[in-house]
């Protein structure tokens, strides 16, 4: 385990710094963007048929694909990857925000009305937290694709935990795989529980149930 | 790109979501049996589900080396968390008057399960099926990276020879497998929901 | 014979059944009935063993209940509930069948037995065996539940609130079928219910049960004259007879769904709302809402046809009595009259209401049903 550590240790923590901060900017820029989406297409809620089965189609499309197109264009930085992994991450919670919003029932944004709030009120106050268990789902689900996706960075030789496990996997060194995916797992993990802590802050317990 | 690869790719899946049946069900009912290891069921097979793909491959790799029962383990492990929870959800979800009275008119523990329960829950299981085969049409895409072929080798060349025609064509024709997949199961699933849901009156 | 022998049920601290004694006899409908949580349905369920008894023995044929095989009691006794509980997988003709295939009768012998069902319900074979429960309506449903719970022929059948959730006049209809069965049948029934009126209308014999004892156990009859204590008292309600709270006046026995109009209304509107409420003779009142008087149609045949108001028409003949008065004179009145009715007026002289001929014949038929106790 010294051994390892004198090896590996400061390739391991400088990846996992990499991998980290790849994860939380993509995710911040996606959730900020797609929250702005998910409110903006809720305005048009007429057009969910055609909306809703088109973002679905593009969130079969693997994050590698993203990854390696925008490698084509915007070469080797960082900032492809940020690039290409907020994209991906954009599509769960704009899915999850405007459907959570649409679901929101007539009935609550008819009493809102009647209260005399605003169309902005009435979002802010009645529909966004309502649609918050949902809005949060995709956040979930958009933040453990990503923390997997972003192991693809090292594909394009941009570090992260990727690294060690590619590196592991072409020179047959089951070290430095366990050493690139034991973190990786951990850190997906803790994003996971981070995100349900969040949950648990944000949303009172009796709307909790349903959501997972 | 060749038919093989779109074959090979679909081959991953195929035997993948069968095995996810295979283990996922049992799973699910132990889950709704016995109180016991319910909690642990389902803790570790979201804990699965949140691995990323990558390192879960890597992990079996370790141990199994590279090719496709490395591939097909790894989606059936990715897979198992919608199976196991429709799974159980279904059945606990199973009205409990109509467990009653099953119980009453004195059927046996495993011939409600088979007779009466599974049927009831069979169309939210299908359901998970269809979320888990959905899934595995895009996570099979990492079996590139651990000698197992398919569409995500194509997509992998691609870049590495930067590509452009060959990274699309790929993604094209997983598009459509994913989607084709999701529409043709999201049918069956309406109709299984028609024909078993008392809430919705059958006709036809 | 069905025998519970000291028979206690205790969920954490509260006594659901408590020393429970008693006896049903073989062929008897029995309705077990009291408040809710008074351990009716514990005492029906503990009969199949889907309730285990902390103490005591059930005997079914002086056959200790918890010596036989759960699973193969339950086979031996029918069970309908009140969720109705079909199978929704399953076919008319799969639920019917169930126990019997559950006791492997073969296929043959089941379909047999669905097409006897059936008839027995007035459900054609053809028109109902292949639908989904989903397909029927609510009081279609549970028939289906009673014959699947007749299926295997079994000497017991135990009822859980069977229509509770069903409309009064399915209710009803299902109340008759089920007793005719059981008649016809000759089935042992045990039926649990919150509603006197069910019990009366079904049971050879009523338990009124209450925190877990028996309170009263005794035939509808004797029930309804003597009944053990207040509790049943209140469960009686209009059933009861008491005398001191025999309706006196004339306001106890009036309809007071009645209509009138206004003296200035004109004679076809008149003959318009005789025509559409099928009556023949219209209470009038002045503008202020005090009594006018009433007009007939013979009246307006007579003289009225070519009038424009009905003012000139109306008379006062018809028998007049408060609302106050004594309900014998109001009778008097009605029967030494020629008026098919009593106009009962309250103080003001406004009108109150109507005695016709049916509400006195009510009356008097609880006056004859009193004497009789």
């Amino acid at each position: 385990m010294s051994h390892f550590i004198a090896l590996y240790g400061k390739r391991l923590s400088s990846a996992i710094i990499t991998h980290f901060w790849y994860v939380v900017i993509s995710i911040t820029i996606a959730f900020i963007i797609a929250f702005i989406l998910g409110i903006l297409l809720s305005r048009m809620p007429r057009r969910a048929n055609l909306i809703l089965p088109v973002i679905s189609v593009f969130q079969t499309i693997p994050g590698i694909v993203f990854i390696g197109l925008l490698f084509l264009y915007n070469g080797m930085v960082p900032s492809t990857v940020v690039i290409a992994l907020t994209i991906y991450a954009i599509f769960p919670i704009l899915k999850n925000t405007y459907v959570g919003i649409i679901n929101v029932s007539e009935d609550f944004k008819e009493a809102a009305k009647g209260c005399g709030m605003s169309p902005f009120q009435i979002l802010m106050k009645v529909e966004v937290p309502l649609a918050l268990p949902s809005i949060i789902t995709g956040l979930r689900i958009s933040t453990v694709y990503t923390v997997s996706w972003a192991v693809l960075a090292a594909m394009i030789g941009l570090g992260g935990l990727g690294e060690l496990i590619y590196a592991g996997v072409s020179s047959n060194n089951n070290t430095l795989i366990i050493a690139g995916a034991i973190p990786a797992a951990i850190m997906a993990l803790l994003f996971s529980l981070a995100i349900d802590l969040l949950r648990k802050a944000l949303i009172p317990k009796q709307l909790r149930r349903d959501n997972k | 790109m060749t038919l093989n690869m779109v074959m090979s790719h679909f081959y991953l899946v195929a035997a993948a979501v069968v095995l996810t049946i295979v283990i996922g069900v049992p799973l699910g009912i132990l889950a709704y049996f016995y109180k016991s290891v319910r909690k642990i069921i389902l803790w570790i097979v979201e804990v699965l589900q949140t691995m990323p793909a990558l390192a879960l491959l890597g992990i079996i790799m370790v141990f199994m080396g590279a090719g496709k029962p490395t591939v097909i383990i790894g989606l059936l492990l990715y897979s198992l968390l919608p199976v196991v929870q429709n799974t159980y959800i279904g059945l606990s979800e199973v009205d409990p008057a109509i467990k009653e009275v099953a119980q009453g008119m004195g059927m046996t523990k495993l011939y409600r399960l088979w007779h009466v329960e599974m049927p009831i829950a069979f169309p939210l299981i299908f359901t998970g099926v269809r979320i888990a085969t959905v899934t595995s049409v895009g996570t099979a895409v990492f079996a590139a990276f651990v000698g197992g072929g398919g569409l995500g080798s194509l997509i992998y060349r691609g870049i590495r020879i930067s590509n452009m025609a060959m990274i699309l064509s790929g993604t094209f024709v997983l598009m459509v497998m994913a989607v084709g997949c999701d529409g043709i199961m999201s049918y069956i699933e309406k109709r299984l929901y028609r024909r078993f849901s008392p809430a919705k009156p059958y006709n036809e | 014979m069905i025998r519970f022998e000291h028979v206690s049920k205790r969920y954490g601290d509260s006594l659901v059944l408590d020393d429970l004694n008693l006896e049903i006899a073989t062929g008897e409908f029995t309705v077990l009935i009291g408040p809710s949580g008074c351990g009716k349905t514990t005492t029906l369920k503990t009969i199949n063993r889907l309730i285990e008894p902390d103490k005591g023995k059930i005997f079914i044929d002086d056959q200790d209940t918890s010596q036989i095989d759960k699973v193969k009691l339950r086979r031996s006794i029918g069970y309908v509930i009140q969720q109705i509980g079909l199978f929704p997988n399953m076919t008319v003709e799969q639920n019917i069948s169930v126990v019997p295939k559950l006791l492997n009768y073969d296929k043959a012998r089941c379909n047999e037995i669905v097409r006897e069902l059936l008839a027995l319900v007035n459900m054609p074979y053809e028109e109902y065996a292949h639908k989904y429960p989903s397909e029927m309506s609510g009081g279609q449903q549970q028939r289906i539940g009673v014959l699947r719970a007749l299926a295997a022929s079994p000497p017991i059948v135990l009822m859980d609130e069977p229509f509770g959730a069903l409309d009064p006049m399915t209710r009803r209809i299902l109340q008759d079928e089920v007793s005719k069965l059981q008649k016809k049948l000759n089935k042992t029934i045990v039926f649990v219910t919150h509603d006197m009126d069910e019990a009366l209308n079904m049971a050879d014999k009523i338990i009124f049960m209450n925190k877990g004892k028996i309170v009263q156990m005794a035939a509808p009859e004797e029930m309804l004259e003597n009944p053990a204590d207040d509790l049943i008292r209140s469960f009686m309600g209009k059933h009861s007879i008491d005398n001191e709270s025999l309706p006196q006046t004339a306001a106890d026995f009036m309809r007071s769904d009645i209509y009138s109009c206004y003296r200035n209304r004109g004679v076809r509107e008149a003959i318009q709302q005789m025509a559409r409420r099928k009556v023949d003779t219209l209470l009038v009142k002045n503008l202020d809402e005090t009594y006018a008087g009433t007009v007939s149609i013979k009246n307006i045949r007579n003289h009225g046809k070519d009038m424009k108001t009905i003012e000139p028409l109306i008379t006062q003949e018809n028998a007049v009595s408060y609302v106050d008065e004594d309900a014998q004179v109001c009778f008097d009145k009605l029967l030494n009259g020629q008026d098919s009715y009593v106009v009962v007026l309250n103080h003001d002289q406004t009108i109150a209401g109507i005695v016709t001929k049916t509400s006195m014949a009510k009356s008097l038929a609880d006056a004859v049903w009193g004497d009789s106790q």
